[in-house]
């Protein structure tokens, strides 16, 4: 399906040759995504069977995409604020916890601590950027809690850092706001709701396993969800946003399901 | 009415039944692909049987139908309950008549003259298959809201018993599914009914 194939090289020749270059990345970034596509093509059987037909590829996608937004309204209104995720003791954690990325463990990135500083912004009153000392100044809790990856496995750890209420609330956040969105120094990105930012087990997490939170668990600091799967932890966060217009994220607009909740 | 005539599966029977196929087919195909991001056994499903295409996909195609098969199953149930079809057709039910039946179907001597009439090895299967879908739907609610449904998750021993439930219960599924396919490839007359009603 490359729309620009047949289309004539008239005047403007560059033009259509750098079209058909985006084109042909677009295959080469997400072959899975092809493959998605290609494989709700043999659904044509089952279409026969309801009557309807799903024979437009895009549709499909378009209804399915409708359901993961229905979707991410159930489990906002399931979602209990005050419901506590399990917590374990510390002989149940699993070691060597594992390490999970879009990318692979040698290219984790390292940031510099002296140098680094925690942005804040969008609908917040103080909008000063954070030092690392000022944000193990704040009140730290420890715990103990069952990581659950949209793959299926799923991995006890001990995160140690401050309630994520605690500070939104010290930010001045308008705790009436949709969504947090959080920007990190790997490129990833992702943004959730507000209810779970003020869940009491969200934690803006600076150590792991009492020990200063090493690169490969996302060095300085990441956001630790018992709540949600795995991919709504981001790591190595650099930027924090409070936000009414939807985010979105790494993983969610390639089709992941935005609320992501356990 | 005469035999030939007489209606053996109600309308709203052979809609369900049909609409679960449909659920059912997309729900196993896609639990597949999501199975095989992180096997919990030392095998994997071959990927030209699975739907979805990549994890995310076949999320998506899993969380879409499975409102189809709990709206559908429960339909199902409320029809067959306060009709009284599931008193009527399948109980009483032993496991002497279970054995009895079976050891017949085995000698090729149980008649399906009657296919209104559930002998005991049809009504002990589809009782099963139906426990069976409910396991599946109790144990994926676990899987994707374990926080949330916290009483359910202990009774099934937490996420990860509730991962293994799950695909023992879907392994039973299909089992039951090749099974039933045979029987009809055996009966033929048993499609027809299931999709004219007689």
């Amino acid at each position: 399906m490359l729309p620009k194939k047949n289309r004539p090289m008239l005047a403007n020749g560059d033009r259509v040759l750098k079209d058909a270059f985006k084109d042909v990345g677009k295959y080469i970034e997400l072959p899975a995504r092809r493959a998605f596509l290609q494989r709700s093509m043999t659904l044509g059987g089952l279409a026969l069977l309801t009557g309807c037909s799903i024979t437009d590829d895009e549709s499909v996608e378009a209804a399915l995409l409708t359901m993961s937004r229905f979707n991410d309204k159930v489990q906002g209104w399931l979602f209990d604020p005050k419901l506590l995720a399990p917590t374990y003791p510390e002989s149940m954690m699993t070691r060597p916890f594992p390490f999970n990325a879009y990318y692979d463990e040698d290219e984790v990135r390292e940031v510099d601590a002296a140098a680094f500083r925690l942005e804040v912004s969008g609908l917040v009153a103080d909008k000063h950027a954070w030092t690392l000392d000022e944000l193990h100044a704040l009140p730290q809790v420890d715990q103990v809690t069952r990581h659950i990856c949209v793959e299926g496995w799923s991995a006890i750890g001990k995160w140690g850092g401050v309630p994520f209420a605690t500070f939104l609330r010290r930010v001045g956040a308008d705790l009436g706001a949709k969504y947090v969105g959080f920007k990190c120094a790997d490129d990833y990105y992702t943004s959730i709701d507000m209810a779970t930012a003020l869940h009491p087990q969200t934690q803006l997490t600076l150590s792991y396993d009492g020990q200063t939170l090493p690169p490969r668990y996302g060095f300085p600091m990441k956001l630790r969800m018992p709540t949600k799967l795995g991919y709504k932890n981001p790591k190595h966060i650099q930027a924090i946003f409070v936000t009414n217009n939807y985010p979105g994220g790494y993983w969610e607009d390639q089709g992941y399901n935005w609320f992501g909740g356990s | 009415m005469s035999k030939e005539t007489a209606v053996i599966h109600p309308p709203w029977l052979r809609v369900t039944h049909w609409v679960n196929v449909v659920a059912v087919v997309i729900l196993v195909m896609s639990g597949w692909r999501i199975y095989n991001a992180s096997p919990i056994f030392p095998f994997v499903i071959p990927k030209e049987i699975a739907l979805g295409g990549w994890l995310g996909g076949a999320i998506q195609w899993h969380f879409a139908a499975m409102w189809l098969l709990a709206a559908n199953g429960l339909i199902y149930l409320a029809f067959n309950i306060f009709s009284g079809r599931l008193r009527r057709k399948f109980f009483s039910l032993s496991p002497r008549a279970i054995v009895a039946d079976l050891l017949a179907a085995l000698k090729g001597k149980l008649s399906h003259d009657d296919l209104s009439h559930y002998n005991a090895v049809q009504r002990a299967a589809y009782l099963f298959v139906i426990a069976d879908t409910i396991v599946l739907v109790l144990s994926g609610l676990v899987l994707w809201k374990s926080v949330q449904f916290p009483v359910l998750r202990e009774l099934l021993g937490g996420y990860e018993a509730a991962r293994r439930i799950h695909f023992i219960a879907m392994s039973a599924l299909v089992a039951f599914v090749g099974v039933h396919l045979v029987m009809v490839a055996l009966v033929p007359r048993t499609l027809v009914a299931m999709i004219r009603g007689r």
